[in-house]
């Protein structure tokens, strides 16, 4: 049997800019525990078991409509699995 | 004519936008068979019962697809203009940085241009929907990375040498058969095969290791349009990861007959894309002025860290194992690239980048970080180096040395558990002998010898005179379009004059 998805950790590198600081902000704000590390250009964020990016989040500190298609523009990499991307909601986890 | 008063349509969902671009758009044929249509997907031996189970997570449509590629390459473009107007290359860590983006730019900008080219055959070949639309993005991408990265080194091509000629070293010259050999292995195995291979064990498992990294430290080392690319790029680079994951899902779920087929390739694939990126390793640890991290540090993080305990834990539903030669990867961690960087210093002389020796400060990291190994290279091989330049030579190797039948990397790794015994496998193969430089590239071998007996390993080739003729290596320079100032010892070089010009310094002061 594997680990629970739970335990094992799941993340996203984002570029470090100022375009993506709300992003970064609603990615904290919606997930507990949220690791946080900086590289050169590069804001690594790691979870254990679900990561999720809420449209509704971005958008209140983004001040502007906000599509999760655009979450495209600040990714680099991540690890995990897109269990979902939908008009409303991203979420990051393993499935087994 | 009347106006109805019905309330105009509500916008679609993402879901239903992706799914009436895929799903409704597809039909069955009725006047021809699905395999005189689609003729490739069959030979390999793995069963699809359902393609319309394939499906893209990202769910992406023609009009997201072209707006957002617009907007990223709009930035690119403007960060480029500003860096070549502003003349950014002065404002480097140090010319001997640029060594590594030539490395770069002759190994990889024609690879993605191959990727473009067998993804769009993977666009019309697939038999699902899902399948060949986001085969049809990544190959759009393909072809937009190997632009973005010509556009953006030709910048650098005006002041620095070893640019010049990209193009024609990246088919020619000796180090750079290494990637040649990789893509083109990839590119004549089937449609399943080049998934798992391109898809799933480069984009996947190990591309992170060659861009984030190194692009963080193009970063660090006032590289910015090569950052720049580099995390464009890398945003394609999710959906490709994403295309991968869901191959390998996909293949394992369609039928359990197809798990071994899988295993295999991703063993073979594994161990291809871990030797090519080998380069990688000794680019981040010993050319880059500044380092973000150690290789050792980027292979815990990006590959142990991620995959083994994160991805592997997931694949073991499916009855999918952690790569075969996994071990002996994660063994090599703390020596790859000692061994890489010294194999690249010895034969310089013979490329179109410069090495030198690590300088105080640097040394005074590898120590760090390699606390262990560093100190045994230093001295078996730079001590030796460097009172070679005390007494006003410089050692190169005047011989061609053997190269791995499979990877193409000139032998010199190590048996595992001991950095000073040179490793090295042979099989006989219709009676003619093949070596090899791990029991990973002999295993690759030994499944399928007749691909691999035809490998074009430069250094036979070179004997054979069929780069240059007979005339030694000034022929084979000629061959390989090589310039008097593009490669060799890196102090003293046109690169490093030109440097101290700029900043106002004269070789003595630096």
């Amino acid at each position: 049997m594997s680990a629970p998805t739970a335990s094992r950790p799941v993340g996203v590198d984002l570029q470090e800019n100022e375009e993506n600081r709300a992003l970064v902000e609603a990615i904290e704000a919606d997930n507990d525990d949220l690791t946080i590390r900086h590289m050169p250009g590069i804001i690594r964020l790691t979870k254990n078991g679900r990561l999720v990016i809420n449209q509704a989040s971005v958008e209140q500190r983004l001040g502007r409509p906000w599509e999760t298609h655009e979450f495209q523009m600040a990714i680099i990499t991540y690890f995990g699995e897109f269990v979902e991307w939908d008009d409303d909601q991203i979420v990051i986890a393993w499935q087994h | 004519m009347t106006v109805s008063p019905e309330k105009p349509a509500r916008k679609l969902s993402m879901k239903q936008r992706y799914s009436a671009l895929t799903h409704d758009l597809d039909w069955a044929p009725t006047y021809v068979q699905e395999e005189e249509i689609f003729p490739f997907t069959t030979f390999e031996g793995i069963k699809v019962h359902d393609w319309s189970k394939w499906e893209d997570p990202f769910r992406l449509t023609v009009e997201a697809y072209n707006k957002y590629q617009a907007e990223k390459d709009r930035r690119l473009y403007a960060v480029l203009d500003g860096f070549a107007q502003s003349q950014g290359q002065v404002g480097l860590t140090d010319a001997r940085y640029m060594n590594a983006m030539k490395i770069f730019l002759q190994g990889i900008p024609v690879h993605e241009y191959n990727a473009h080219r067998n993804f769009s055959y993977l666009a019309r070949y697939a038999n699902g929907p899902g399948a060949r639309f986001a085969a049809l993005c990544q190959s759009m991408d393909e072809l937009r990375h190997a632009q973005t990265e010509i556009h953006t080194l030709s910048h650098y091509n005006k002041y620095f040498d070893g640019m010049h000629h990209w193009h024609h070293w990246t088919d020619r010259v000796w180090y750079l058969s290494v990637p040649k050999s990789f893509f083109e292995d990839a590119m004549t195995a089937g449609p399943f095969e080049w998934l798992i291979a391109i898809g799933f064990s480069f984009e996947y498992l190990l591309t992170n290791l060659l861009f984030v990294p190194f692009m963080s430290g193009a970063s660090f080392n006032g590289d910015l349009p090569t950052m720049t690319f580099g995390f464009s790029a890398q945003s394609d680079e999710s959906r490709h990861m994403t295309l991968g994951l869901e191959a390998i899902k996909f293949m394992c779920e369609q039928d359990e007959d197809n798990v071994p087929i899988v295993q295999d390739w991703l063993d073979k694939w594994f161990w291809r894309g871990y030797r090519l990126i080998a380069l990688v390793a000794g680019m981040m640890d010993y050319m880059h002025p500044k380092r973000v991290m150690s290789w050792k540090e980027a292979f815990e993080l990006y590959f142990e860290e991620q995959m083994l305990n994160g991805l592997f834990k997931d694949l073991e539903y499916y009855g999918i194992k952690p790569p075969r030669h996994v071990q002996w990867a994660i063994d090599e961690k703390e020596i790859l690239s000692h061994q890489v960087y010294w194999v690249l210093y010895q034969f310089s002389h013979a490329a179109a980048f410069s090495t030198t020796i690590p300088n105080a400060e640097d040394q005074a990291w590898l120590e760090a970080n390699y606390p262990e190994t560093w100190p045994v290279f230093k001295e078996v091989a730079w001590d030796k180096a460097q009172r070679v330049m005390d007494a006003g030579g410089r050692y190169f190797n005047p011989g061609l040395p053997q190269l791995c039948t499979v990877c193409q990397i000139p032998m010199g790794f190590t048996e595992p558990g001991n950095p000073l015994v040179q490793c090295q496998r042979q099989s006989v193969y219709e009676g003619e002998r093949y070596d090899f430089c791990s029991d990973g590239c002999q295993w690759i071998f030994d499944r399928e010898p007749t691909k691999y007996r035809q490998a074009w390993l430069p250094v036979h080739q070179i004997f054979q005179g069929n780069c240059g003729g007979p005339g030694g290596l000034p022929a084979v320079a000629e061959w390989y379009k090589l310039g008097p100032n593009d490669g060799a010892e890196y102090l003293g070089s046109n690169d490093q004059k030109n440097w101290l010009a700029w900043h106002g310094q004269t070789p003595k002061e630096a």
